[in-house]
């Protein structure tokens, strides 16, 4: 467990670093679509690239207590800095944590664990995303090696990946979960290409790209955890961590559109005073505040069960969904209090209401969460 | 070379400070305290010379409270080697502060000292002054650049008129402006390293230093609100007013 009077200088740290150096480069990222270098440089000089990778591998190992402090502020930036960092900390690194070999955790994570490499995350293709599970990216056995052929899609820092890890199918008579394997793969393999990255609706800076493997040969060594059929498995022992971090990030930013809000509250003035003197605005302003502490206390709250080693997926999923929906209404709210300036983009409302749509969507849907989140219950009544 | 750097705790920079109602100071309960932002470009510079080799060793030194340890550790976190903390929770004035840290200095012989030119709480910009002249040293105050030689050290000091480059023999006193760097932030790895730096701490009793305030505070007040400004019709007015009523020409 990291110590309190550490986590509170680490998440210090980190504040003053996203307050002072990044919040100031927001607009420039959004018009340039792109992080300055320096800034990629520096995230990795604090080690925001191995949070959550043990020591031992070069990281910070931190526990998800102090994760998601420190994530929560730097959902304060535009989220597309986050996005840098976040899959080497989660998707990109967490499997091979979980169920790689000794061998593999010494191969890759330290280089991730410093930003040297960029790690991605390989699961969606062209016609499976919720269903994951039914995922057509085969892995054929040869010799000493697999031959990986498909297309990945929506692949978050595909661009500049330096490593993947990618979920194939090897059991092409099991169309399901238990077919599918995961292999951590050399971005530099040949019969790897990458597609134009994708134009998104928001977090310019941020990239996705498809990523196309034809004939591309990964040694069998590299299949995580040593055995064909248990990727599927280790995607989703993932996702518990992984929606944390997300729920984190989504209580941050909410807490950034509430200060946005306030603030313009209080200079903008109509009638005579300033509109936050109205109570119509008030009440938007305490619907806010109220939902993002809401979401705040079940995140930390599911944090410590996680660390404490409790089963908390049912739990993760309610933080997913009620945060992401949560930063969504704020979102939307805090344009509405700009009125016709939070549709201008000289805002930065109306940067974010663009920014936060993807919380919805990726790591699992709303929908998704409520299915995981009605079927536990059903599950747990019937005893199972 | 062993390098010193002073520290202080002060109340953040971002904090709006509020009066206390009974104005016998400022608010200091539930507000944010950090490191005195001069005194963290003098751990920056201290850092530098030993990146550069110059420094073989960097120790930081803080007065005050037990919570003053935190501030140690953000200077062990951007890179000082060891800390000194000189507990105490009653006032401390610039000259108690000069005298404390002239025992530090007899004690660790470091070949300079590095301090903020003034905290920003009281303004004071009298302690490394004080000290240089307790310990008969050479001081180079508001340092915006800082050069050391064989047994010398070359410092830029900003002055009114523009830039004064002065040498003083070592040992010296260095107290550092605004200019001189851009402090780093400490990475998370070294935030966590700096725990298991050793603090060393130590009362102003065991350095035998009376601390007792020489000064008496009377009250402590806000500033005026400050008058919104008006437009004059003419230049003839212009002059008037600011000859007769603001009274500066």
């Amino acid at each position: 467990m990291t110590d309190r009077d550490t986590l509170a200088q680490l998440v210090d740290t980190v504040r003053r670093y996203v307050r002072e150096r990044l919040v100031p480069l927001e607009a420039e990222v959004a018009e340039t679509d792109r992080i300055p270098e320096q800034v990629r440089r520096e995230m990795a000089e604090m080690g925001l690239f191995g949070m959550s990778i043990p020591e031992t591998y070069g990281g910070l190992g931190l526990d998800m207590q102090a994760e998601v402090e420190i994530v929560r502020e730097l959902g304060w930036a535009s989220p597309a800095f986050r996005s840098l960092i976040g899959t080497n900390n989660g998707l990109g690194s967490q499997g091979l944590l979980i169920d790689g070999s000794e061998e593999q955790k010494r191969e890759w994570l330290p280089r991730i664990a410093s930003g040297e490499l960029i790690a991605s995350f390989c699961l969606t293709e062209p016609e499976a995303g919720s269903d994951a599970a039914s995922l057509k990216t085969r892995a054929v056995r040869d010799g000493e090696d697999y031959v990986l052929n498909g297309t990945k899609r929506f692949i978050t820092n595909a661009p500049t990946a330096g490593v993947f890890t990618v979920m194939a199918r090897t059991d092409p008579n099991n169309k399901g979960a238990g077919g599918i394997s995961a292999f951590i793969v050399d971005a530099r393999t040949p019969g790897i290409s990458l597609g134009r990255p994708n134009v998104k609706m928001g977090q310019k800076g941020a990239h996705i790209c498809d990523v196309i493997f034809e004939d591309a040969r990964v040694p069998a060594r590299n299949i995580i955890g040593g055995r064909e059929g248990q990727g599927f498995k280790t995607a989703m022992k993932v996702l518990d961590r992984g929606r944390l971090h997300i729920s984190a990030l989504c209580c941050g930013t909410a807490e950034r559109l509430i200060h946005e809000s306030v603030t313009f509250a209080l200079e903008r003035r109509q009638f005579g005073q300033p509109i936050g003197e109205f109570q119509l605005i008030q009440a938007m302003l305490a619907d806010s505040r109220t939902e993002a502490f809401a979401a705040l206390a079940m995140v930390r709250e599911t944090a410590r069960r996680f660390d404490a080693g409790e089963k908390i997926a049912t739990d993760a999923a309610c933080c997913k969904y009620f945060a992401s929906e949560m930063v969504g209404r704020v979102a939307d709210r805090a344009v509405q209090i700009h009125g016709g300036s939070g549709y201008i983009a000289d805002y930065p409302v109306e940067r974010f209401y663009r920014d936060v749509r993807i919380f919805r969507l990726y790591e699992g849907t709303s929908q998704i969460q409520q299915i995981v989140i009605g079927r536990a219950m059903l599950r747990e009544a019937r005893g199972g | 070379m062993k390098v010193i750097v002073a520290v202080k705790r002060v109340v953040d920079y971002n904090v709006k400070i509020r009066v206390k109602a009974d104005k016998t100071g400022v608010e200091l309960s539930n507000v944010k305290m950090s490191m005195n932002p001069f005194d963290e470009i003098g751990v920056e510079e201290a850092v530098r010379l030993k990146e550069a080799g110059v420094a073989s060793e960097v120790v930081a030194v803080s007065i005050g409270p037990a919570q003053a340890q935190e501030t140690i550790r953000t200077a062990l976190a951007m890179g000082a080697d060891r800390g000194i903390l000189i507990k105490t929770d009653e006032e401390v004035q610039p000259l108690a502060v000069a005298k404390l840290l002239k025992a530090v200095v007899e004690a660790e012989a470091p070949q300079i000292v590095i301090l903020g030119k003034q905290a920003i709480d009281d303004d004071s910009n009298q302690t490394g002054q004080m000290l240089a002249a307790l310990l008969g040293w050479a001081q180079g105050t508001f340092a915006s650049k800082v050069a050391l030689g064989d047994g010398k050290a070359t410092v830029t000091r900003e002055v009114d008129g523009g830039l004064q480059t002065v040498e003083l023999k070592l040992p010296a006193v260095v107290t550092t402006d605004l200019r001189l760097n851009e402090p780093r932030y400490a990475s998370l790895p070294n935030i966590m390293k700096a725990k298991k730096k050793p603090i060393d701490e130590k009362t102003p009793a065991d350095l035998g230093v009376d601390i007792a305030p020489r000064l008496k505070t009377l009250k402590v007040e806000e500033p005026p609100k400050r008058q919104a400004g008006r437009k004059v019709a003419s230049v003839e007015e212009l002059v008037q007013a600011l000859k007769n009523e603001a009274g500066v020409i």
